[in-house]
């Protein structure tokens, strides 16, 4: 992904700020600009809510064969990650042994890089989840 | 809206072709099927070509006139649109062709898939399918297209009780039917330690759990059924043709192991074609893994939700089963050029229906149904076809 458009995604990327419909209270992540299930209603009505980053994993795999970015961080687990908030989230899970991710893990949210451009290039940034 | 038939098709070899061209695959496909369907230039209405990335496989976009243009039908400016939605832009440009038809705007149309995916390295093409997904929030954290499908199993086996072994049987099921199948990637057997042991590509899924890279084209003649005995005479009716969307990332879905885009354009199709699940007597399903075949047959409503792995030891899916489904040899073993196989997939079914399938042929076959799937499941086509 090239660099502007990450810039473009920092606050979201940096600081896990879903937002919440005011209508039915449902919480998403990434935010959304109306809520899918009160749609017009929201509009005016969603508000940023920075989420606690804790939750568990709903279901994970194990990255053996990655594109370009990831090449040398094979193999590495990921998970989808449902937070105690209620959305569902696609991100790595860091500091543990590929082989002890399960499903109902605790885990939290951490700050790691994500993806570099190469030895010289631009470094990402955002969140990963390990074990609690 | 009118009764819309087929009445010609045409398919390239699946397989990695180095010494062809994208224009020529496809323009193979399509007089393949001009000329079964025994129609010239100036017959056809218009045309539609289903390719999800050509930008990016081989630098080139603007294939629907690219199309028309190596066609040698660019002097008669025959309206050729591109169609798009990831893996299942073989399924949508049908479905666009079937609309322009079925709504009396056109009487013949063709439509082509076509995807050449060898001329890049192959990093390049994980990297190009997994445009597929939500790119801002799956694969800029490192989760590739098999990776979202292994999401998809793992819970699977968690909340069902599938086993790896029970995914191997998909794989070893569709070479088999592959072997028979000329036009197949790979018309080769492969044994179930072999799948089950396969390198691991994203756990718990292996290299023999996953569709190829391929090269290849397919192409299909859609005419007003009124007119298509003039034709051909065994021409196959589309009786129904469903379409639908879902959230671009699988962690957005209601059911991470159920494809909701599939259960509403399945839902969408049976209505229009006044058939039931049971009706349906084979199938080709979107199997880019061996998990989304056991998920299809469920979201389908061939067996109950959780039950899909068992489909082969029950003798569902297996070429004598009561639904066989992909005799082609699936995305698995056929061959998996993505923008073609929507269009491959129907083929399959209209020469099962007009007995055409040679050594793989259904007995009495009278009802098929295609599943295209987009994605990890944000767009589902599903055509059902009865023989005229």
């Amino acid at each position: 992904m090239s660099v502007p458009r990450f810039w473009r995604e920092i606050p979201q990327r940096y600081n896990l700020i879903g937002n919440k419909c005011e209508i039915c209270s449902k919480v998403y992540f990434p935010p959304r600009e109306s809520c899918p299930v009160c749609r017009r209603k929201s509009i005016g009505h969603i508000k940023d809510l920075k989420l606690s980053g804790k939750g568990e994993v709903f279901t994970y795999s194990i990255i053996h064969v990655s594109s370009g970015e990831f090449e040398e961080q094979v193999p590495y687990p990921i998970a989808i990650i449902k937070l105690d908030e209620g959305p569902m989230i696609t991100a790595q899970i860091v500091d543990c042994d590929p082989d002890c991710v399960k499903i109902g893990m605790r885990v939290e949210s951490t700050f790691r890089q994500i993806q570099q451009d190469g030895y010289t290039g631009a470094l990402y940034y955002g969140y990963k989840f390990k074990k609690v | 809206m009118r009764d819309v038939a087929v009445i010609g098709v045409g398919l390239t070899k699946f397989g990695e072709i180095w010494d062809r061209s994208f224009r020529q695959l496809i323009v193979e496909a399509g007089s393949k099927a001009i000329l079964d369907a025994g129609i010239e230039g100036k017959d056809i209405d218009a045309m539609y070509v289903g390719s999800m990335s050509s930008g990016r496989f081989i630098g080139q976009e603007h294939v629907g006139a690219l199309v028309a243009d190596a066609s040698g039908f660019y002097n008669l400016h025959i309206p050729s649109t591109r169609v798009e939605g990831a893996c299942a832009s073989g399924g949508l440009a049908v479905r666009q062709g079937y609309l322009s038809v079925a709504s009396g705007v056109n009487d013949i149309v063709v439509i082509g898939g076509i995807e050449k995916m060898n001329d890049v390295a192959g990093t390049s093409a994980t990297e190009t399918l997994a445009t597929a997904a939500d790119q801002e929030w799956e694969a800029f954290f490192g989760a590739t297209f098999p990776g979202l499908y292994a999401f998809i199993a793992t819970r699977h086996m968690h909340e069902y009780g599938t086993t790896k072994e029970q995914l191997a049987q998909v794989a070893v099921k569709n070479h088999a039917n592959g072997a028979l199948n000329p036009y197949a990637q790979y018309q080769k057997e492969i044994k179930l330690e072999h799948a089950i042991n396969a390198t691991m590509v994203a756990y718990p899924l292996g290299l023999l759990d996953c569709s190829p890279v391929t090269d290849g084209s397919a192409a299909v003649v859609l005419c007003s059924a009124e007119r298509a005995k003039e034709f051909t005479d065994t021409p196959v009716k589309i009786i129904g043709a469903g379409q639908a969307s879902d959230s671009l990332a699988l962690h957005g879905r209601r059911d991470i192991t159920t494809l909701d885009a599939t259960v509403h354009a399945a839902q969408m199709a049976y209505k229009q074609a006044k058939v039931t699940s049971k009706d349906i007597q084979l199938a080709e399903v979107h199997d880019c893994f061996t998990i989304a075949e056991i998920c299809a047959i469920e979201d389908l409503g061939f067996v109950k939700k959780g039950d899909g792995g068992k489909a082969i030891d029950n003798n569902i899916t297996t070429r004598d089963g009561s639904q066989p489904v992909n005799t082609s040899g699936g995305l698995k073993a056929k061959g998996h050029p993505v923008g073609a196989t929507g269009v491959a997939q129907i083929i399959e079914i209209v020469l099962q229906l007009q007995g055409r399938a040679e050594k793989r042929q259904i007995p009495d076959a009278r009802i098929g149904l295609a599943h295209n799937v987009g994605g990890s499941g944000a767009t589902c086509t599903v055509h059902i076809m009865e023989g005229m």
